[in-house]
């Protein structure tokens, strides 16, 4: 598939000269000197952010699919989640997950595919390209954030577990362990949190499976060890903390599909034109400007619509939400 | 019982307190905030504050029967009251802070989304309420007061339906609220008195 650029980067405008000094100077203070081609923008303020943690990810590489916007805050990113599993407040997840072990890890793969079994996460990880990228991150409450996401592109992995023929769709599940996430405790959705793509969506060069955020792992509160980032979707199809894979012939049903089917569809594709049925999708809240800022307009398919539309040439968005 | 009558004061500046602590955390003193959406932050808690004021209102005849403080009578108004002013700031943060005071946005809210619609109801039906709750207007309404101010039961179950309606999924909160107004409401019905 044809690797686009996306519509909102000029290539005049990826780096201005005097961020580049100024990147240059943080790198080379923050020790980091060989790095000329260790990620973008987010590196740039790393050694600015507060409250930072986690242990550093090593030979990670820019992607030319970063967008240009600014990043949010660390801050921002890690204390602002829809993470049932840690509880249904949005500060909740912070709190909760401070004690989440996410290590040793390992992912079921099963269905439709040539290499199924029990993977480590460091057998699916680890011998991979990460790559740092800067996506746009829409919540389908009307909030949107600009998130430095370091991962893989799904396609990758699932070039190694040679789906079959049958396979039409993948459906994931997060770790179900109620000791472990205290959110399960309660029957809010029904656990494991389930979700699932079609193979097009899941090979499409955006979809990443991140394992880590600025530069470091990922904190548990954003789906520690691997989570699923798909940047054109409403924020609740990129699934955390990721326990099993698997190919299917069918459709799979995703949790919050399951749980109000009139609300939430299959697709969940962000749409300014179709409306949740409680409250407008037109504009977004962009996290981090404070009280008087003002929302602004939601873009189709959250800006990623050069890249993604022939996707769904042909489908009734309307009625496929 | 006049004794009540310096704690009057007392109790407005109670009421007063999560205003100023919802300042202080909007201007960050103190090392207080509103976290990382302050504008969600600061429409949610004034709306959950403007519906226990409302709750507290609706308490105070059956707690007066059950105990026989009749002097709670007294601070019923300032309740009332104080629900409205905490729903008033609800409604402005929404239309300014939430809606940048686009017209056209917020008509279109109030019309379509149906939790909008029951919120705008309950805001409405307190203005008549609020503008009657001096002692003239008392006198001058007579018998029509009591009816006029039987509205806010109507009030209250429209503000907890409103709550109930924009929750997304885990209705716990609203439900622990619509409790607590059940308990009120069901303990108006007066068996009537066998004689
Ligand atoms: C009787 C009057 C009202 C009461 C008792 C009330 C109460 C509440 C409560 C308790 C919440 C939820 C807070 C939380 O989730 O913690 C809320 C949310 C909200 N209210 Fe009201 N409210 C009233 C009127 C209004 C009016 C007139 C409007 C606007 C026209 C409004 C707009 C909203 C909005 C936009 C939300 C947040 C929804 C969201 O975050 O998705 N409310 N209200």
């Amino acid at each position: 598939m044809l690797i686009k650029r996306p519509a909102d980067i000029e290539p005049s405008e990826i780096t201005s000269e005097s961020v580049y000094q100024r990147r240059r100077t943080l790198l080379k203070m923050s020790g980091l000197a060989t790095a000329g081609a260790i990620a973008g923008i987010p590196l740039l303020s790393l050694a600015e952010q507060e409250g930072i943690s986690g242990r550093e990810l090593q030979g990670v590489i820019e992607s030319p699919l970063s967008t240009a916007e600014p990043a949010n805050s660390w801050q921002d990113i890690t204390t602002y989640n829809n993470y049932y599993e840690f509880g249904t407040g949005k500060a909740d997840p912070a709190r909760n997950a401070r004690d989440f072990e996410p290590r040793p890890w390992s992912v079921v793969v099963k269905g439709e595919c040539d290499k199924p079994g029990r993977y480590d996460f460091e057998d699916l990880v680890d011998n991979q390209q990460l790559e740092e990228r800067v996506y746009r991150f829409r919540c389908v409450e009307a909030w949107s954030m600009v998130i430095p996401w370091v991962g893989i592109p799904l396609a990758s992995i699932i070039g190694r577990l040679q789906p079959n023929s049958n396979a039409k769709f993948l459906r994931f599940r997060t770790l179900h362990d109620p000791e472990r996430m205290p959110g399960q405790r309660r029957r809010t959705l029904d656990w494991p949190y389930t979700e699932g793509l079609t193979m097009a969506e899941a090979m499409h060069p955006l979809t990443l499976m991140a394992v880590g955020l600025y530069g470091r792992e990922l904190p548990n509160q954003n789906g520690a060890p691997m989570r699923l980032v798909v940047p054109w979707k409403y924020g609740f199809k990129s699934i955390k903390a990721i326990a099993e894979i698997e190919f299917t012939r069918r459709r799979p049903r995703s949790s919050w599909e399951q749980a109000i089917p009139s609300e939430y569809g299959f697709y969940a594709n962000v749409n300014p034109e179709v409306d949740h049925p409680r409250w407008s999708q037109a504009r977004e809240r962009p996290i981090g400007f404070g009280l008087f800022a003002r929302k602004k307009p939601t873009l189709m398919f959250n800006g990623y619509a050069d890249q993604v539309a022939s996707l769904y040439s042909g489908l009734d968005l309307r009625k496929n939400f | 019982m006049s004794y009540v009558r310096p704690f009057k004061p007392l109790v407005f500046a109670v009421c007063l307190l999560p205003l100023v602590y919802l300042l202080l955390s909007a201007f960050e003193v103190a090392g207080l905030g509103l976290g990382t959406n302050p504008v969600e932050e600061l429409l949610h808690e004034l709306g959950r504050w403007g519906l226990k004021f409302l709750l507290l209102t609706l308490a105070v005849t059956p707690v007066r029967r059950w105990t026989g403080w009749s002097w709670l009578v007294r601070y019923r108004r300032m309740l009332g009251l104080f629900s409205f002013f905490y729903l008033l700031l609800h409604f402005l943060v929404y239309a300014v802070l939430d809606q940048g005071l686009d017209p056209g946005l917020i008509v279109e809210d109030i019309l379509k989304r149906p939790y909008i619609t029951l919120g705008m109801a309950g805001l409405l039906m307190m203005v008549p309420l609020a503008a009657t709750s001096t002692k003239a207007m008392m006198r001058k309404l007579g018998k029509r007061w009591k009816s006029l101010h039987r509205l806010v039961y109507v009030i209250a179950i429209l503000g907890v339906w409103h709550f109930y309606w924009q929750v997304k999924l885990d209705t716990l909160q609203p439900l622990v609220y619509a409790s607590i107004l059940a308990v009120l409401l069901i303990s108006r019905i007066r068996p009537r008195k066998r004689r």
